[in-house]
């Protein structure tokens, strides 16, 4: 049987811990609600981006591009949103399951997030760049990470690029997913909220006619690189509310199975107290008793 | 009729600028425009530049990076990716900044270091024109 000094020292060490991923939840609550945050604040830029796209495409007729051609799939690019740090739960280990599936010989892997690229250069993966990010994603992270994957799909390096993230459900769910950037199929309206789910929204075309200048295919044009940034950038903003809230509810599993076994060991503390004190009242009195 | 036009420009990051204005001028990407009130409606690109807002007879000056603009005649909505006021331009900051993006040029940088170094590039030497030019 452990002496209760050894439970003592047991139960303190626990309320340490308790003390820390309590802490770490906390953090992650809020830099979750940053995140959120930042998607909505981006919110006026989208609808002019829709309105704009929406107007572009009505009038550019019959239009091609080089980020819309398909071509024969011979090679793909993957970019693998991971996170920097662990502690998130099943997080990473989810999404690197499904980036797994891919085939290697015939994709490049662009990594963002530590974890990722530790993860491809481990199973000696074909990585073609690595990108870092922070906490609360700047557009120009997305920019780069963006430009660098329309530059392999320009040169035709890659023939296809997918873009694998965890998208933020609700708090408690999130879901590794896989999305195809390019070739950029039907254009599709952007949504600034990270909850709803933009799978069916149509661009909206308002009645006023616009002119165009020089043309409303170059404006389409030109338009495009940008539809592709921000949809990276949003990207971005769903894996690391994820990341926040995986590890915000994981921290919390954590503290209460702390506060659990702090529990138990207090119990089990007493018990072996009590146990103590009527030995030693039973050899008090015992010893009494055979004095008399 | 209306005899002010909505100035706004977003970022992907916020509003940065929403007010009632009586002109704009916008380095638009064939030569620079100035809009009036009731403009015909236009969509267009615009490059990186300064743009001149004259409202209550005072210019104000912005930095914007390279983006999009839809007109109506009531209405100039600018999207960009990055856009600051002319007083609130740190010039050591951007100066630092450019001193930095230039060093980095220098040194062998893969492809993606590079896409990302020309654009910090050039929005701080969007920035220093902007600012330099107000003190002249």
């Amino acid at each position: 049987m452990p002496s209760t000094r050894d439970i003592r020292r047991r139960i303190k060490s626990v309320k340490n811990t308790a003390q820390i991923t309590k802490a770490m939840q906390m953090v992650a609550a809020s830099k979750m609600r940053k995140a959120q945050q930042a998607a909505l604040s981006g919110r006026p830029y989208v609808v002019l981006m829709n309105s704009v796209l929406g107007q572009v495409s009505a009038q550019a007729g019959d239009f091609s591009h080089p980020l819309i051609e398909k071509r024969t799939i011979k090679k793909r690019a993957l970019i693998v949103i991971s996170s920097d740090k662990g502690l998130a739960g099943a997080l990473n280990s989810n999404l690197l399951r499904e980036v797994a599936k891919t085939d290697p010989n015939t994709t490049v892997y662009i990594a963002a997030g530590r974890k990722g690229a530790q993860f491809l250069s481990r199973t000696k993966r074909n990585l073609a760049g690595e990108f870092t990010y922070k906490d609360a994603p700047q557009f120009s992270e997305a920019r780069a990470i963006s430009k660098f994957a329309q530059d392999l799909f320009l040169k035709g390096d890659v023939d296809q690029v997918d873009i694998a993230f965890t998208n933020y459900i609700n708090t408690l769910t999130q879901k590794p997913e896989t999305r195809t950037l390019m070739p950029i199929g039907e254009i599709k309206a952007l949504d600034a909220d990270l909850q709803s789910d933009n799978a069916d929204s149509k661009l909206s075309t308002s009645s006023v006619e616009y002119l165009f200048e020089p043309s409303a295919s170059s404006v389409l044009g030109a338009l495009l690189p940008h539809y592709l940034n921000y949809q990276v950038y949003q990207v971005l903003l769903e894996a690391k509310a994820s990341e926040h809230s995986a590890r915000m509810v994981a921290m919390k599993n954590a503290t209460d199975n702390a506060k659990q076994l702090i529990k138990d060991l207090t119990l089990d503390y007493n018990k072996i107290r009590q146990a103590s004190i009527t030995k030693e009242l039973l050899e008090i009195t015992s010893a009494a008793m055979s004095m008399g | 009729m209306s005899k002010t036009l909505r100035l706004e420009i977003v970022t992907p990051e916020a509003k940065t600028y929403s007010e009632d204005v009586d002109m704009v001028t916008l380095p638009g990407v064939q030569g620079e425009m100035g809009i009036y009130p009731m403009h015909v409606p236009l969509m267009t690109q615009v490059a990186a530049g300064e743009i001149a807002v004259r409202k209550d007879g005072k210019n104000h000056f912005l930095a914007i990076g390279e983006g999009f603009v839809e007109i109506t005649g009531d209405h100039v909505s600018i999207m960009t990716d990055m856009a600051i006021k002319a007083d609130d331009i740190d010039e050591a900051k951007a100066e630092e900044a450019r001193q930095r993006a230039v060093d980095r040029l220098q040194q062998k940088l893969t492809d993606e270091e590079v896409a990302s170094v020309n654009a910090a590039l050039l929005h701080s030497l969007t920035q220093l024109n902007v600012k330099r030019r107000r003190r002249v």
